[in-house]
């Protein structure tokens, strides 16, 4: 505005000064909030793997690592093995992944190179709007549409295709590993979904233009440049999946039958360690109970952790040797 | 850049030789029964509403460079996109007018465009090599198309890569990211893996305007040794570099028109339009 005069003289150079001090006042307190911060969340991690060992201490000390190798689970009798959970974490997590991976990549795929204009924006954003649906939601819906679904139509016909394999052989329940394990797989397919979708759309122009330049197809530019240009980030996006699939709780309990078993058929009831916990925990009657299900707390950390390591061992393999997106221009 | 020309550029070929190399032939000068490598006729191109080429009409003929300058925003690269046909990426954009590549209509309705963008190379103006390595880039377009066996891959790659003048400073790591070398070590690559292909037309859009002087000459000798094989045209904003590689130069002005189209020795020394004069002598409003 031309009605303020500028301050001339002494208070114009004063002003600058006197901000800069303030400023860097300012940045210290800043900074001391920043390292509180950075500091309590390694803090935090530490403390509940403590609770933890000393929650699960009697368990540890009377099973030990056999713990993760026994298939009994028998509060009564005070024996305690976590072995059928932990393969029905691992099982259902993988099959989740088995099912949403190729989904949620062709639908990024889709909607990044293929899709028209007017149907991209609409189709991302009810995508980012199923991931904030809460998981208790899932399940309700799981339980009285989709394992009615699975019950009459589609286990039948996997029975019948592919009942040669052990996997698809038994009876048919409706709670079932399977069940879980698409339910799952939904769940996590708009986090796969949303995450590769803008890895895709951070692929530079240029890339797709070098490609269809030498004779690619649309096709032949997603299969040779642009998903090889986005994999790492692709790579991260899946990580980011498995993480929501271990840890889920809510869905799986109410979809997986809750049955400490440990079948080879996926129409069978089973549990994850997350189901059992949610499960199990306000009845715990006995402290070895109660120490059992803390044990396996500690393992599904651990696991978690171990998963998210290799994960990140990947990622660092597939992107070195100059494979990292962001590094190539 | 200074764009003043202040003494005739009339000395401009036979190049003298900067580094040894062998023998140039003399510029050719146009053959009037030679069919042209690349022939536009009333070529008009239009990004929805905006006209940024307007009936434009020009040759280019076999085994020469033809440079295409003209101030920002004129269409150069535009047109050098729709002669691989690259603008289709580009939604909402509308062509009329004749673009024929070899015989074949470009924008006619029986055209194989993975056959004819195999045929016409393209360099871009920022290196865009893919993040894999140094042989893959080069092997990408051959694997692609099929043009050759795995086996005799190892050697369409070498003889590429020592088209492009790569070869020495690369041979011995092969296998290490593209993403890794030098800009100007970048836009050779770019120039390896299009002629991997083994194109006939090769499409060049101002592939020096990220290079240093040393880079700049070794793609400017490279232009100079590839125009024995392939048909070139080329975007440059540089006007010494069009003097220097190419036989004709055509002149683009704002609205998307081609003011003159001529030997580059004509449009240089003794240009027929004023409005090309003054480009050219930097007189330009
Ligand atoms: N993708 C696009 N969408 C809309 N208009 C475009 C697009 N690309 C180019 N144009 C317009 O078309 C005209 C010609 O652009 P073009 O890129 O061909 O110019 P150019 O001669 O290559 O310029 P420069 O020398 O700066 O590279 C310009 O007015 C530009 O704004
Ligand atoms: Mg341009």
């Amino acid at each position: 505005m031309a009605a303020t005069v500028p301050p001339t003289g002494l208070s114009q150079q004063a002003a600058p000064l006197k901000r800069l001090t303030g400023a860097a006042r300012g940045d210290q307190l800043f900074r001391l909030v920043l390292t509180i911060c950075a500091i309590v969340i390694p803090v935090l991690l530490l403390a509940l793997v403590l609770m933890l060992v000393r929650g699960a201490a009697p368990a540890i000390a009377r099973f030990g690592l056999g713990f993760a190798a026994t298939k009994t689970w028998d509060p009564v009798a005070g024996q305690f093995g976590a072995f059928p959970m932990i393969v029905g974490t691992l099982l259902t997590s993988l099959l989740a992944l088995l099912i949403a991976v190729p989904l949620s990549l062709g639908v990024a795929v889709y909607l990044t190179e293929f899709a028209p204009g007017f149907l991209r924006r609409p189709v991302a954003m009810v995508i980012e709007l199923l991931a904030a649906i809460p998981s208790v939601v899932y399940g309700l819906w799981g339980v009285f549409v989709l394992i009615p679904l699975l019950q009459r139509a589609v286990f039948p016909f996997l029975r019948s295709l592919l009942g040669f394999l052990p996997f698809f052989q038994g009876a048919i329940y409706g709670p079932s590993v399977l069940a879980a394990s698409i339910i799952l797989a939904i769940m996590i397919m708009p986090f796969i979904m949303s995450v590769s979708r803008e890895v895709l759309l951070a692929v530079p122009n240029s890339q797709r233009e070098a490609a269809m330049a030498l004779g690619a197809t649309r096709w032949e530019a997603v299969r040779t440049a642009i998903i090889p240009y986005a994999r790492s980030g692709i790579v991260g996006a899946v990580i980011l999946g498995l993480g929501r699939a271990l840890g889920e709780t809510m869905a799986v309990t109410m979809l997986i039958g809750n049955r400490h078993d440990s079948s080879m058929s996926l129409f069978a009831p089973g549990y994850t360690m997350a189901a059992a916990i949610a499960n199990e925990f306000n009845e715990a009657a006995t402290p070895m109970h109660y120490a059992a299900l803390t044990y396996v707390a500690l393992l599904l950390f651990v696991i978690t952790v171990l998963v998210n390591a290799a994960a990140r061992l990947l990622i660092w393999r597939v992107s070195r040797g100059g494979v990292s997106g962001a590094k190539a221009e | 850049m200074s764009t003043t020309l202040d003494s005739p550029v009339a000395p401009m070929r036979p190049m003298a030789p900067r580094v040894k190399m062998a023998p140039r032939e003399p510029a050719r000068e146009p053959v009037a029964n030679e069919e042209p490598a690349i022939e536009v006729r009333n070529f008009s191109f239009w990004y929805g509403r905006t006209q940024a080429l307007r009936d434009v009409s020009f040759t280019a003929p076999r085994r020469a460079v033809t440079a295409l300058i003209g101030p920002s925003g004129c269409g150069k690269s535009t047109l050098l996109r729709s002669i691989n046909r690259m603008n289709d990426l580009i939604p909402d954009t509308r062509v009329s007018g004749e673009l024929v590549v070899e015989g074949t209509s470009v924008y006619g309705s029986v055209i194989d465009l993975v056959a004819h963008r195999q045929r016409v190379g393209m360099v871009f103006q920022r290196p865009n090599p893919f993040p894999k390595s140094i042989f893959d880039n080069v092997a990408y377009g051959p694997m692609l198309n099929a043009l050759c066996t795995r086996r005799d891959l190892p050697d369409l790659v070498e003889e590429c890569l020592r088209r492009a003048a790569l070869w020495d400073e690369v041979s011995d790591r092969l296998d290490s990211p593209a993403t890794g070398l030098s800009g100007g070590q970048q836009q050779r690559l770019c120039i390896a893996r299009a002629l991997g292909n083994r194109p006939t037309v090769l499409l060049m859009d101002e592939p020096c305007s990220a290079l240093d002087p040393i880079a700049t000459q070794k793609v400017e000798e490279l232009i100079f040794e590839l125009k024995r094989d392939y048909t070139i045209v080329i975007v440059t904003h540089n006007m010494q570099q069009a003097a220097r590689v190419s036989d004709y130069t055509g002149f683009f002005d704002r609205g998307g028109v081609l003011v003159e189209l001529g030997g580059t020795n004509q449009i240089f020394t003794n240009p027929k339009q004023e409005r090309t004069e003054a480009y050219i002598t930097g007189r330009f409003g």
